[in-house]
């Protein structure tokens, strides 16, 4: 079964490749998906033990992250075969291809135990990615492609760099001489520290680029602005969520070898720094596209702060992966529904989306409401463990910088969101028939619903599951 | 022998500096390559009982056929294609980024000072010089505007993290090998790719021209 996660996938991305019909082609998005979330379900029924000499390993941690992206996936596969329909005239087998070749990746990256396994994943997930921003095929989205593809490749290049310092701070006398986690955990004391050190400062950086942390960010923007909306949804909820897990298991390395406090601190500190700079650039942002890229700045940035301070407030970011990757995904196909029907992303001309997508509009606003952490939606409650474990671990002024933040970006996304949302949409540019249909309503519409369904009740099993991947990588 | 090890490390910076202080592009690419073939020399030169002799042999014949003679070949289609030679009006000028990359060889060298070899008997030079191609290839990406420049310095980069790699070739061969090997080799690849697009859009290779998304 965890076999077949990556594999399936990857298999349908090659026979993507040789799919010849177009129309009937985005069938196997939907293939793929409903299979690796059947897997994902029969993992959760059935665990399985570690494969291939303990190098694939669905643990707490793993199963936080992949469990969202298959549904997050499921999602947008469905929306793809409404989006894809209405883009018929363009040739889509690269798309479909990498779509599924990414979903493969990532599940890998999730089931990952050994640092070099991980970071070939991660660099998988990059290259799958490119062809997907180049989608629309003009000179902006190619700009975007190549901004993502150096700034991420040098990213990917430094983390390999820490993987190895990761590999030469064991292989002193009584080192583990291997990169596999749990060895790396349990002779954790053995690490030579300084190498240890340096390994996390150019690991935060390798795949804090991934992340988008403030200031590793610059290629986010670009990217979110100029793809196609179901893979802004699937870069920022699931895609980054990949790369906060891999932090995570380098701190649970760098905590074993009694470097947590510098490691933590470090975490806090790139956290605050990127809620501060997204709060900077989404007061007065005229794109709601770049803007909900800001928004996912912001929250990786919760999600490492959570990450930093440890405790209570770890069990808040991997509750928090889940819900902010959900409502991500509300965020970005109902913006992507916004953008077609009123053929620009700017507020200039975007108004009264509200009248004329009758679901998706609102859906927009909805989804604002629950990612800057309204109550009853399920953020809320992941960003107030957060906060609560700031104030439990005494540091009141990051707490209190976490609520300003958060206060700031409420008040200048709120007035983006009203702007598209609000007002008389007679007069605004508009093509016809992209209207809201089911396929491509209804994903973001079932994602709200399980948003506010998770704020509403969460199910034991699932508090378990936060708490056992808050245990792994924080030891509390 | 030694001598001539350490022969090879002092080449591998002055190259460094070398492809930060030139502005024709031909000359760069030549030196990037060049520095591959040293790459492949190096790590026969390294080899000792510990290691294994076709782990030592992959990773020798894989850096020199990518690194010295297909990504040169690449490279030198592109700017073919493109017609263009000299990388002009930098982000940073040639002095200021020889300076830049002039301090940062020798942080590199205080800086290895500090992070002490858990396994003995390698080279003294190994960490420094890979500390100081990285920090040079970084430079050069964000300092250039053409686009083949600014893989050249991700390629540089990337010789940096081989070199690195060098230290960890006996304890765990294939980690190395997959990792130096596949990267450069996918992302040069898809990069490649990239280019060839950026050129039939905008008809030049200039970075320059890809400045619309801004806030």
């Amino acid at each position: 079964m965890t076999l077949l996660a990556v594999f399936v996938p990857l298999l349908l991305a090659a026979s993507a490749l040789a799919w010849p019909d177009n129309r009937s082609r985005p069938a196997l998005l939907l293939v793929g998906s409903a299979s690796h979330l059947a897997c994902v379900l029969g993992l959760w029924a059935f665990p399985e033990p570690p494969l291939l000499d303990g190098y694939l390993h669905l643990d707490a941690v793993g199963q936080v992250v992949i469990t969202t992206t298959s549904v997050l996936f499921l999602a947008c596969s469905v929306y793809a075969r409404g989006y894809l329909r209405r883009r018929g005239e363009r040739d889509n087998r690269i798309f479909v291809a990498g779509l599924l070749a990414l979903l493969g990746a990532m599940t890998a990256v999730g089931l990952a135990q050994h640092f070099g396994l991980l970071w070939v994943a991660i660099e998988l997930t990059t290259l799958a990615t490119a062809p997907l921003i180049y989608f629309n095929q003009n000179a902006r989205s190619l700009e975007a492609a190549w901004k993502y593809l150096l700034v991420c490749s040098l990213g990917i290049a430094l983390a390999l760099l820490g993987t190895f310092f990761l590999a030469l701070s064991g292989a002193g006398p009584g080192g583990p001489r291997s990169l596999l986690i749990a060895d790396l955990v349990q002779s954790g004391p053995a690490l030579s520290p300084p190498w240890v050190r340096a390994a996390f400062v150019f690991l935060l950086v390798g795949y804090g680029t991934k992340m988008g942390l403030a200031p590793l960010h610059s290629w986010k923007p670009d990217a979110y602005g100029e793809a196609p909306g179901l893979l802004g949804a699937l870069l920022s909820g699931a895609v980054t969520n990949f790369a906060f897990l891999s932090l995570a298991r380098v701190f649970q390395v760098v905590r074993a070898a009694g470097q947590g406090g510098f490691a933590g601190d470090a975490l806090v500190g790139m956290g605050l720094l990127s809620m501060a700079l997204a709060a900077v650039f989404m007061v007065g942002q005229r794109d709601f596209k770049r803007m909900l890229a800001y928004s996912s700045v912001e929250h990786m940035g919760i999600l490492a702060l959570g990450l930093g301070l440890g405790g209570a407030a770890t069990f808040g970011a991997f509750f928090h992966s889940m819900n902010s990757g959900l409502a991500k995904g509300v965020l970005f196909l109902s913006a992507g529904n916004i953008h077609r029907s009123f053929g620009s992303k700017l507020t200039d001309d975007v108004r009264g989306a509200a009248r004329r997508l009758p679901v998706s509009g609102p859906l927009f606003l909805a989804g604002f409401l629950a990612v800057t952490g309204s109550p009853p939606f399920s953020p809320f409650f992941s960003e107030f463990v957060i906060f609560n474990g700031a104030l439990g671990s005494g540091r009141y002024v990051v707490g209190a910088l976490f609520l300003l933040f958060l206060a700031i970006i409420f008040v200048g996304m709120g007035a983006t969101v009203l702007r598209v949302v609000q007002g008389d949409p007679s007069g605004a540019p508009e093509r016809p028939g992209f209207g809201d249909s089911w396929l491509t309503a209804g994903p973001p519409l079932v994602l709200m619903l399980l948003v506010l369904l998770l704020g509403l009740y969460l199910p034991r099993g699932l508090g378990d599951l936060f708490r056992a991947a808050a245990s792994l990588v924080a030891g509390s | 022998m030694g001598a001539w090890v350490d022969m090879v490390f002092v080449l591998l910076v002055v190259i460094d500096l070398f492809v930060l202080a030139s502005s024709r592009l031909g000359a760069v690419i030549r030196a990037v390559g060049v520095q591959g073939a040293l790459l492949a020399l190096l790590t026969v030169l390294l080899a000792s009982s510990a290691h294994d002799l076709g782990h030592v042999l992959v990773l020798a014949i894989g850096a020199l056929a990518i690194k010295a003679m297909l990504i040169p070949w690449l490279m030198f289609r592109a700017i073919r294609e493109a017609a263009i030679r000299r990388e002009m009006e930098p982000v940073i000028g040639f002095v200021p980024s020889m300076v830049l990359a002039g301090a940062g060889v020798a942080l590199a060298f205080a800086f290895s000072g500090g992070l002490p070899l858990p396994s003995p008997g390698k080279h003294p030079f190994l960490v420094p010089t890979a500390l100081a191609t990285v920090w040079c290839g970084f430079l050069l990406v964000v300092s250039r505007r053409k686009a083949v420049t600014q893989v050249l310095g991700f390629l540089m980069l990337e010789n940096g993290v081989f070199v690195f790699g060098l230290l960890l070739s006996d304890i765990m061969p294939v980690m190395v090998e997959a990792g130096v090997l596949l990267d450069l080799f996918a992302a040069v690849f898809v990069m490649g790719i990239v280019l060839f697009h950026i050129n039939r859009e905008f008809s030049s290779l200039d970075t320059e021209k890809l400045s619309a998304l801004k806030d």
